[in-house]
C-alpha cells in the first residue's frame, strides 16, 4: 500500500449507519443480559465499596460520602471498560474471526466506514452502560441536581476515546489472549492511576503528572464534578484531552486497520 | 461495449514474493469466465484487486468500467460476490442477513423484504427465512451467500470457489442457478480448482499459475491445443512392465506412481494389449481440462 494511501486521514461519511445497525441488531437480541453483564461488576464493586469502605472513611472526602466520590469514578470506568471490551473481543470476533467487515467491503462501503461503524457502536456500548451507572446512581440518591445528566454527553466522548484506543489494539491482535496485556498493563494501572477509588492529589508527585495524561482521569473528573452537582473547574481542558484521544485514537485505528487489511 | 472486467498488467507481491507476476484479463459482458489454477496460484489476490480491496505495484483494472482501486466503492455497487468461506452473520436468520447485507447497499429495508421469497426460491431456501444460520447446512450456507450477493441485482457476480466442499446434488444446484445467471445476462468471473466445473460453466478460462496466467481460452479449445484427444488410465501392479512394451502405441506417456496416463488421437492398439490383463485396470476416456491443467500446472503437490 502506497504511504500516502496508508495515513490518508479518514474521510467522514454516514455509511457507518448501516454497520452501526448491524451490531444494535446482534445486541438487541440479547440486551438485557448483556446489560447485565456490562454493570454486575461495577455495581458490586461500587455498592461493596461505597457502604463498607464508605462506613470506615465517614465523610472524609471533602464532606461527601465514599459512595458518591466512587459514584463518579465508576460511572467513567463502567464506561471505559464497555467501550473497551467491544472494540477487543467483539470488533476482533467480526474482523477475525466471523469475516464480518470482509463481507461488509464487498459491498459499496471501505474499510474506514467499518472502522466508524465498530468505533461508534463501541462508544454507544460505553454510552450504555455509563447511561445505566447513572440511573442506579440516581437511585440511589447519589445524583445531587439535573446537573448529573451531563454526564451522559462525558459517557459519550469517553466511549468514543475508548472504543478509538481498543480499536487500536483490535488491528495489532493476533488472538484473543493479546488482549490481557492491554487490560492488565494498560487499563487496571490506569484505574488505580485515575482518581477511581481515591483522589489523585494522595498519589506520589510523579504519578499525579501520570495521571493528567490518562483519559480515565479526564472522564472520572468531569463525572464526579456533574453527580455533585458543579461543572469541574478545568472542564474544557477534560473535553478537550478526551476529544484528542478519540480522534487520533480513531485515526491511529485507521491506520493500524489499513496495515493489517489492506497492505 | 465496455468490459465488464479489465485488467492490465496487474501485479502484487507481499514479503518480497510476487504472488501476481503481470496478470491481463478481459471479461466481456454476459461472460462466464474461470480462473483456474493450483492452490497458491494467486487466483484470490487477484480477485481481490480487481474489487479494488488492495491496490496493485503495478498494472491497471476497470470494473463495470470504473477504474480500481479509484473508484471501487462505485463500481462495488453493480458488483456481488461470494467469498471462499462463507461470512454469514450467524446471529441472525436468514431473512435478517439478506436485509442487513441490503442496508450496506443502500436498500430499503421494505425493498429488500419484498425480494425475500424470491431470492430464497431461487436459492433453493424458499420457507427458511425466519431459519437461524447455524442451523443450516453447508451447503445451504453457501446457496444464501449466493443469495446475499444477488440482493443488490449486480450486473457482475464475483465467486471464490464457490462449489468447494459441497455435496454433488448441493455442486450441480449452485451450477443450474450460475446458467440461469449467465443466462439473464450477469456476467460471472469465478475460480475455482474443479476443472469439471470450469469445463461445464465457463464460456472462456484462463489457467493461472505462479501469478502468471499460462494457458487462456474456451474449455475445448484449450483442450484441443494442449491435449490429445484421447487418455487411457493404466492402473495396477504390473503397469509399469506394460508401459515399456505400450510406449510405442501412444503419442505421449506420463507415469504416476503406479498409474500410466497414455495420451494418443488412436489408441486402439493399446487398448488391445490391455485386453485379458487381470493384473491391470485401465479407464479410455476423452482428455478433459483437467489433463491439459496437470500438462501446464504440473503433477507435483502444492499447499
Amino acid at each position: 500500500m502506497q504511504r500516502a494511501r496508508l495515513y490518508a486521514p479518514p474521510v467522514p461519511s454516514l455509511r457507518f449507519v448501516p454497520v452501526w445497525r448491524r451490531n444494535f441488531l446482534v445486541w438487541h437480541k440479547l440486551a438485557l443480559p448483556s446489560l447485565l453483564a456490562n454493570l454486575a461488576d461495577p455495581l458490586i464493586m461500587l455498592f461493596g465499596l461505597g457502604w463498607g469502605l464508605g462506613a470506615v472513611l465517614g465523610e472524609g472526602l471533602g464532606g461527601r460520602s465514599y459512595f458518591a466520590f466512587l459514584a463518579g469514578g465508576f460511572l467513567a470506568s463502567s464506561t471505559m471498560y464497555a467501550a473497551t471490551f467491544e472494540s477487543l473481543y467483539s470488533a476482533f470476533s467480526r474482523m477475525h474471526v466471523q469475516k464480518t467487515w470482509e463481507a461488509i467491503v464487498n459491498a459499496p462501503l471501505t474499510l474506514e466506514d467499518v472502522l466508524a461503524g465498530e468505533w461508534v457502536w463501541a462508544a454507544t456500548k460505553g454510552f450504555a452502560a455509563g447511561a445505566a451507572m447513572l440511573v442506579v446512581v440516581a437511585l440511589a440518591g447519589y445524583a445531587e441536581s439535573a446537573w448529573a445528566l451531563a454526564a451522559l454527553p462525558v459517557a459519550l466522548l469517553a466511549g468514543l476515546a475508548f472504543a478509538a484506543l481498543g480499536l487500536a489494539v483490535n488491528a495489532l491482535a493476533n488472538g484473543y489472549d493479546f488482549f490481557s496485556y492491554y487490560l492488565t498493563l494498560v487499563l487496571t494501572p490506569m484505574m488505580m492511576l485515575s482518581g477511581v477509588f481515591f483522589p489523585v492529589t494522595a498519589l506520589p508527585a510523579a504519578l499525579e503528572g501520570v495521571a493528567a495524561a490518562l483519559p480515565l482521569y479526564h472522564a472520572v473528573e468531569l463525572a464526579r464534578g456533574l453527580l455533585a452537582g458543579e461543572l469541574a473547574a478545568r472542564a474544557p481542558l477534560h473535553v478537550a484531552v478526551l476529544a484528542a484521544y478519540a480522534a487520533l485514537g480513531f485515526y491511529l485505528a485507521v491506520v493500524l486497520t489499513r496495515r493489517r487489511l489492506l497492505a | 461495449m465496455n468490459a465488464a472486467l479489465e485488467a492490465r498488467g496487474l501485479r502484487k507481491s507481499y514479503g518480497g514474493t510476487q504472488v501476481v507476476c503481470g496478470v491481463d484479463l478481459c471479461v466481456a459482458p454476459g461472460e462466464c469466465f474461470g480462473l483456474l489454477g493450483p492452490n497458491g496460484a494467486g487466483k484470490t489476490t487477484t480477485l481481490r484487486l480487481c474489487l479494488g480491496h488492495i491496490e496493485p505495484e503495478s498494472g491497471a483494472a476497470r470494473l463495470v468500467g470504473l477504474p480500481v482501486p479509484e473508484r471501487a466503492r462505485e463500481a462495488r455497487a453493480q458488483v456481488g460476490v461470494v467469498p471462499q468461506f462463507d461470512n454469514l452473520d450467524p446471529d441472525f436468520t436468514v431473512e435478517e442477513n439478506l436485509i442487513v447485507y441490503g442496508r450496506y447497499f443502500g436498500l430499503r429495508d421494505r425493498a429488500v423484504r419484498a425480494r425475500v421469497p424470491a431470492l430464497l426460491e431461487f436459492a433453493g431456501l424458499a420457507g427458511r427465512a425466519g431459519a437461524r444460520v447455524p442451523t443450516l447446512s453447508g451447503g445451504m450456507k453457501r446457496r444464501l451467500t449466493l443469495a446475499r450477493a444477488l440482493v443488490n441485482d449486480p450486473r457482475v457476480l464475483f465467486l471464490d470457489e464457490p462449489t468447494t466442499g459441497l455435496d454433488p446434488q448441493a455442486r450441480h444446484l449452485i451450477w443450474e442457478r450460475l446458467r440461469r445467471l449467465t443466462q439473464e445476462g450477469r456476467t460471472i468471473v469465478l475460480t475455482t480448482h474443479f476443472m469439471e466445473e470450469a469445463e461445464r460453466l465457463c464460456h472462456r478460462v484462463a489457467i493461472m499459475d505462479r501469478g502468471r496466467i499460462i494457458a487462456e481460452g474456451a474449455p475445448r479449445a484449450l483442450i484441443a491445443a494442449h491435449i490429445e484427444p484421447q487418455v487411457v488410465e493404466v492402473h495396477g501392479p504390473g503397469a509399469q512392465d506394460w508401459c515399456a512394451q505400450a510406449r510405442h502405441l501412444a503419442a505421449r506417456l506420463e507415469r504416476v506412481g503406479e498409474t500410466v496416463f497414455c495420451y494418443g488421437a488412436e489408441l486402439e492398439a493399446l487398448l488391445a494389449t490391455l485386453g485379458g490383463r487381470d493384473d491391470l485396470t485401465y479407464l479410455h476416456r476423452p482428455a478433459n481440462l483437467e489433463d491439459v491443467f496437470l500438462k501446464l500446472t504440473g503433477r507435483d503437490l502444492r499447499d
